[in-house]
C-alpha cells in the first residue's frame, strides 16, 4: 500500500513510503510518477510567481543555482581525483532552497547552515575561489585550510558557517538572532538545517528560546527525506515538521523546495515578521538530494527509480523551462549562462589548484585570539 | 579594601564588568529574579536589567549555543551553570562550538565568552552534583580554564576572564563561597590568566593546589612547619594554559613534590602536572613527584563516606612527609 501525504495543501509532498533497505530499482513503477494534473499545477504556481519579479533577479537566481550545481559537479570529480579529501557532502537537487531563501535576505544578514553548505555560502556571495580552495585544503581558501568542507566562512558577507555536528549550527543561530536584537539592527539571520537535526533537543531548545524571547530567526528545515540512510519514516514519529513549530507557537509554512520562487517568497514574509517584529518562524521546505549522503554513500537504502521520480522536478530544470516559457531567457541566452558559470568554476579550480599549502606555522596558530605564553 | 565573601568578590567583578562593557550580558538559569541559586548574581537584575540579565529555561545546551552565537557576532556573554555539573549537558557546545571556531574558521570568528559556576564537591548532595570536571575542559586546545581560590583571586581573574577575547570555563568552588578575604575595590584591577600565585613561600617541599585544596594544603604547611618542614603552596590559578614555569622554578629549589587535587586522578591535572614535571625537571627530584587526588569513585551521599572521598589536611601532611621521607 501507498499514502499519500494527507494535506492536500502541500504542495510537493511526493510519496516517500519507502521503508527498510532497497535491494535494486524494480520497486517504483509509472505509477509512483508525479500526477500529471499535479506537476501542471505546480509549474503554473512558479510561473504565476513571476510577474513580482524584474529580468536581472531572475536571472541572477538562475545563474546562482547553476554556479552551485556546476561548482559541485566539479567537487565530485576533484574528490574522485583524490583533490578533495575527508568527507565532500553534496547539495545537487537541492539549490532551490539555499538559492532562493538567500536571494530574500541582503548583505548584513546572517547566514548559518550544517556541513552541506557549499551552495550556501556561494550565495551568500563568497567567493567560489575562496569556498575550492577551501574544499582542496589550501591557504586560499576561506578558512585557509582549516576548516575544508564543512567549515567554510567569511565573516566579509555575514556568513557564519559550515557547522558538522548535526543541529549545533541552531542555538548558534538563535545566539546570532539573540545579538541583533540586544544591538536592536533590524537584521535577520537564516538558518538552515535537514530534518535529521529536527530530533536533536537542540532544535527544541532553540525554537522555545526563540519564540519566548522573539529572536528573529528563520529556521529553515531542509526536508530531504533521508538522514544519512535513514528514511524519514524511520526515524521522526511526527513527520510533519512544520506542525512541531505549533510546540512553541512559533509561525511556520510548508515550501515546496523544489521551487525557487516559493522558497524566496516564503522566506521574505519570514524576512518581513523577523524585521518588523522580532519573530521566528520555521519553514519546512520539502527537497530531494540527488547524490548520495557523503561520496562514500553506498546508496543502498532508496531505489534508482525513486530518485529519478524526483530528478522529474529537478529545481533547475523547472526554473529553466519556466524562464524559457515566460520569455525571460531564450535557449542561447541560458546557454551563455552556462558558458559563464562553467568558466567561473574552471577559474575556481584553478585559483585552488595554484593555491600554496598552508605554511607548516599555521598548525598552531588560529587556536587563541589572545595566546598566553605561560606554557613555553 | 574591605573584606569579602567569594561569593560576594564575584558579583563585584561582574557587575563592574558589566557597567563598563554594555556587550556584556548575564544568561543561566536563576540568575535574575531568584538572584542566583547560590546568590552570586545577587541585586544584578535590579541594577542592570532584564535586557542584560536573563533568567533562561532550563536548558543548556540551548542557552550556552546561543551565547556563543552571540559571540560570534560582537557580545560577550556571561553563561551562568548552575553548577558544572549541568554543563555536561552543555559540552557540545563548549568543545564542538566554542573551542574550536576560531581554529576552523581560518581566525575570522573569536568566542570572547566566560561559562562560569561552581564545580567540585559541595555538601552531601551525592554524585551528580559533586563533579570536579577541570580536566575534561583543560584537555581542549581553544579553551581556557581558570579556578580561583581567594576571594581576591576570584574578583581579579574574573574580570579578567570576561575581557579575554577566548572562550573561558571558569569554575568556583561550591564550598568556597562563604570564604573571606580582602578584596580591592579598584574596578581596574584585574588578574591575569596564565599566571601562578605563590601563596606561601618555603624551601624543604613544594605543594602544586587549586581550588578547594588550596586552603587544606595551607593548614597542611602550618602543621609541617611545626615539624620543621617549610612548604612552598603554588596555586597554578588557570589550569590551561598552565603557568608550569612557575611550579618548576619551585621545584627545582625544593626538589620535592605533592600534588594535590579534588578530581579523580585518572587523566587529571595532577597526573598531567607531574608529567610535566618529569619531563622538565627530572634530573631535580629527590623523590617521585605524589599525587593526592579524590577518590577514584562516584561521590556518595552519606557523611561519613563523603568526607573520605576529599582529600584532607593529614592525608596532605602524610603525603608532605612521604616525598621528604619523614617517618
Amino acid at each position: 500500500m501507498r499514502k499519500r501525504t494527507p494535506e492536500p495543501t502541500r504542495v510537493g509532498a511526493e510519496d516517500t513510503s519507502a521503508t527498510g533497505l532497497m535491494d535494486q530499482d524494480s520497486a517504483e513503477d509509472a505509477d509512483a510518477r508525479l500526477d500529471p494534473a499535479e506537476a501542471e499545477a505546480l509549474k503554473a504556481a512558479q510561473k504565476s510567481r513571476f510577474a513580482e519579479l524584474d529580468r536581472a533577479t531572475l536571472q541572477s537566481i538562475y545563474r546562482q543555482m547553476l554556479l552551485a550545481r556546476r561548482f559541485e559537479e566539479k567537487s565530485a570529480e576533484a574528490y574522485s581525483t583524490g583533490k578533495i579529501g575527508g568527507f565532500c557532502h553534496l547539495y545537487i537537487g537541492q539549490e532551490a532552497v539555499a538559492i532562493g531563501a538567500i536571494s530574500a535576505i541582503g548583505k548584513d544578514d546572517y547566514v548559518l547552515t550544517s556541513y552541506r553548505e557549499h551552495a550556501h555560502a556561494i550565495a551568500k556571495g563568497m567567493s567560489p575561489d575562496s569556498v575550492m580552495a577551501e574544499l582542496y585544503g589550501k591557504a586560499g581558501g576561506c578558512s585557509h585550510g582549516k576548516g575544508g568542507s564543512m567549515h567554510m566562512f567569511d565573516k566579509e558577507v555575514n556568513f557564519l558557517g559550515g557547522h558538522a555536528i548535526v543541529g549545533g549550527q541552531i542555538p548558534l543561530a538563535t545566539g546570532v538572532a539573540f545579538a541583533t536584537k540586544y544591538k536592536e539592527t533590524d537584521q535577520v539571520t537564516l538558518c538552515f538545517f535537514g530534518e535529521a537535526a529536527v530530533n536533536q533537543g537542540a532544535f527544541h531548545e532553540s525554537l522555545n528560546m526563540a519564540q519566548l524571547w522573539k529572536l528573529p530567526c528563520i529556521y529553515i528545515c531542509e526536508n530531504n527525506q533521508y538522514g544519512m540512510g535513514t528514511s524519514l519514516e524511520r526515524a521522526m514519529s511526527l513527520q510533519d515538521i512544520s506542525q512541531k513549530a505549533c510546540a512553541y507557537e512559533i509561525a511556520s509554512e510548508f515550501v515546496d523546495g523544489m521551487d525557487v520562487l516559493a522558497v524566496r517568497e516564503a522566506t521574505l514574509r519570514a524576512v518581513e515578521r523577523a524585521r518588523k517584529n522580532y519573530l521566528p518562524t520555521l519553514l519546512e521546505v520539502r527537497t530531494y538530494r540527488f547524490m548520495g549522503h557523503s561520496m562514500s554513500d553506498p546508496g543502498n537504502y532508496r531505489t534508482r527509480a525513486e530518485i529519478e521520480r524526483h530528478q522529474e522536478r529537478d529545481p533547475l530544470k523547472l526554473y529553466s523551462a519556466s524562464l524559457k516559457e515566460e520569455g525571460v531567457l531564450s535557449d542561447s541566452e541560458l546557454q551563455k549562462i552556462d558558458d559563464e558559470v562553467r568558466a567561473q568554476v574552471e577559474q575556481a579550480v584553478r585559483f585552488a589548484e595554484e593555491s600554496p599549502q598552508p605554511a607548516p606555522e599555521e598548525l598552531f596558530t588560529d587556536i587563541y585570539a589572545d595566546p598566553i605564553q605561560a606554557n613555553e | 579594601m574591605a573584606i569579602v565573601t567569594m561569593r560576594e568578590a564575584l558579583n563585584q567583578a561582574i557587575r563592574e564588568e558589566m557597567q563598563r562593557d554594555e556587550n556584556v550580558f548575564l544568561m543561566g538559569e536563576e540568575v535574575g529574579a531568584y538572584q542566583g541559586a547560590y546568590k552570586v548574581t545577587k541585586g544584578l537584575l535590579e541594577e542592570l536589567g532584564p535586557k542584560r540579565v536573563i533568567d533562561s529555561p532550563i536548558t543548556e545546551l540551548g542557552f550556552a549555543g546561543l551565547g556563543v552565537g552571540a559571540a560570534m557576532v560582537g557580545l560577550r556573554p556571561i553563561i551562568e551553570f548552575m553548577t558544572f555539573n549541568f554543563s555536561i549537558l552543555a559540552t557540545d557546545q563548549i568543545i564542538n562550538s566554542a573551542a574550536k571556531m576560531l581554529y576552523m574558521s581560518g581566525g575570522q570568528f573569536n568566542i570572547p565568552i566566560v561559562f562560569r559556576g561552581p564545580g567540585g564537591s559541595a555538601f552531601q548532595v551525592s554524585s551528580q552534583h559533586s563533579q570536579a570536571l577541570e580536566s575534561w575542559f583543560a584537555y581542549f586546545p581553544g579553551l581556557k580554564v581558570v579556578m580561583p581560590s581567594t576571594p581576591a583571586d576570584a574578583k581579579g581573574l574574573l574580570k579578567s576572564s570576561v575581557r579575554d577575547n577566548d572562550p573561558v570555563i571558569f569554575i568556583e568552588q561550591e564550598r568556597m563561597y562563604g570564604s573571606k578575604g580582602e578584596v580591592s575595590d579598584d574596578p581596574e584591577l584585574t588578574i591575569p590568566l596564565g599566571v601562578a600565585d605563590i601563596k606561601r613561600e618555603g624551601k624543604d617541599v613544594t605543594i602544586v593546589a587549586r581550588s578547594l585544596m588550596v586552603p587544606v594544603a595551607l593548614k597542611a604547611a602550618d602543621l609541617l612547619e611545626k615539624d620543621g618542614v617549610s612548604c612552598e603552596v603554588i596555586d597554578p590559578r588557570t589550569i590551561r594554559p598552565l603557568d608550569i614555569k612557575t611550579i618548576i622554578e619551585s621545584v627545582k629549589k625544593t626538589n620535592r613534590v605533592v600534588v594535590a587535587e579534588e578530581s579523580h586522578p585518572f587523566c587529571g591535572v595532577a597526573a598531567e602536572i607531574a608529567s610535566e614535571i618529569m619531563e622538565r625537571a627530572f634530573d631535580y627530584l629527590d623523590a617521585p613527584v605524589k599525587r593526592l587526588s579524590g577518590a577514584d569513585v562516584p561521590m556518595p551521599y552519606a557523611k561519613n563516606l563523603e568526607d573520605a572521598a576529599i582529600p584532607n589536611v593529614d592525608q596532605l601532611v602524610a603525603a608532605v612527609k612521604e616525598v621528604a621521607y619523614i617517618e
